[in-house]
């Protein structure tokens, strides 16, 4: 619920999405849902040359269970509001 | 699960938005099929219709029919919608008939394979 929660509040921020197969996406975070799959908007893939069949996709689903990272802007985090989240889930859950 | 109002489709994570497109899917195994999402569920399960398979080998690809696909989700990596105005891929890529994709993927497939029992001989040298 944390992170999903988080993943809201990161919506309409440029984010890059690497993948566990080594695919990375860059593009605009337009939803997320409870399984932290992602949908991506304006999309553009970091090693185009690499991947050809990728260059009309402008929106992607991304299935959750495939993200190995998303990097985010350094300042696109608070990181100290997080950390609260986290304590307080810590506390709870 | 409520029901998802008209508008819905535009802002949430669902693949509402993508009925009825043509669409790449882009597989675990590193299979490309492209297609018309006709159906899709919670797990990503999805039915393409009129879908085939692009396969790509250097600057050399090759489309093959499919027909009516039901896609176990839990292979799904990524599905992408094509944007019609663009090109699908870039203009130094040449269409060639399955025999010789296969032909490619082949040689493609040994070349992979040597170059794995190459290094595995090498090992011994202990470069690093």
């Amino acid at each position: 619920m944390l992170f999903f929660s988080y993943f809201k509040d990161l919506v309409g921020q440029e984010v890059t999405v690497e993948l566990k197969n080594d695919l990375a996406i860059r593009g605009t975070l337009h939803s997320v849902d409870q399984y932290l799959n992602i949908k991506l908007e304006n999309t553009k893939v970091v090693d185009q040359d690499k991947y050809p069949h990728m260059l009309s996709v402008r929106n992607c689903f991304i299935r959750g269970s495939v993200v190995r990272y998303v990097q985010l802007p350094k300042d696109g985090v608070d990181v100290d509001l997080l950390h609260d989240a986290a304590r307080r889930e810590a506390r709870g859950g | 699960m409520s029901w998802a109002a008209p508008d819905d489709i535009f802002f949430s994570t669902s693949l509402a938005a993508y009925l009825d497109k043509k669409l790449l899917v882009l597989l675990r195994d590193g299979r490309k099929l492209m297609g018309l999402l006709r159906s899709f569920d919670q797990f990503a399960n999805a039915v393409l219709e009129e879908a085939y398979e692009r396969v790509i080998v250097g600057n050399l690809y090759c489309d093959i029919p499919l027909g009516l696909y039901i896609i176990r989700g839990e292979n799904v990596v990524l599905i992408g919608e094509l944007d019609v105005d663009k090109e699908e891929l870039p203009a130094q890529m040449v269409q060639v008939p399955e025999a010789e994709i296969k032909r490619a993927q082949k040689a493609e497939k040994e070349e992979m394979l040597l170059k794995g029992t190459m290094r595995k001989r090498m090992e011994f040298l202990d470069l690093d």
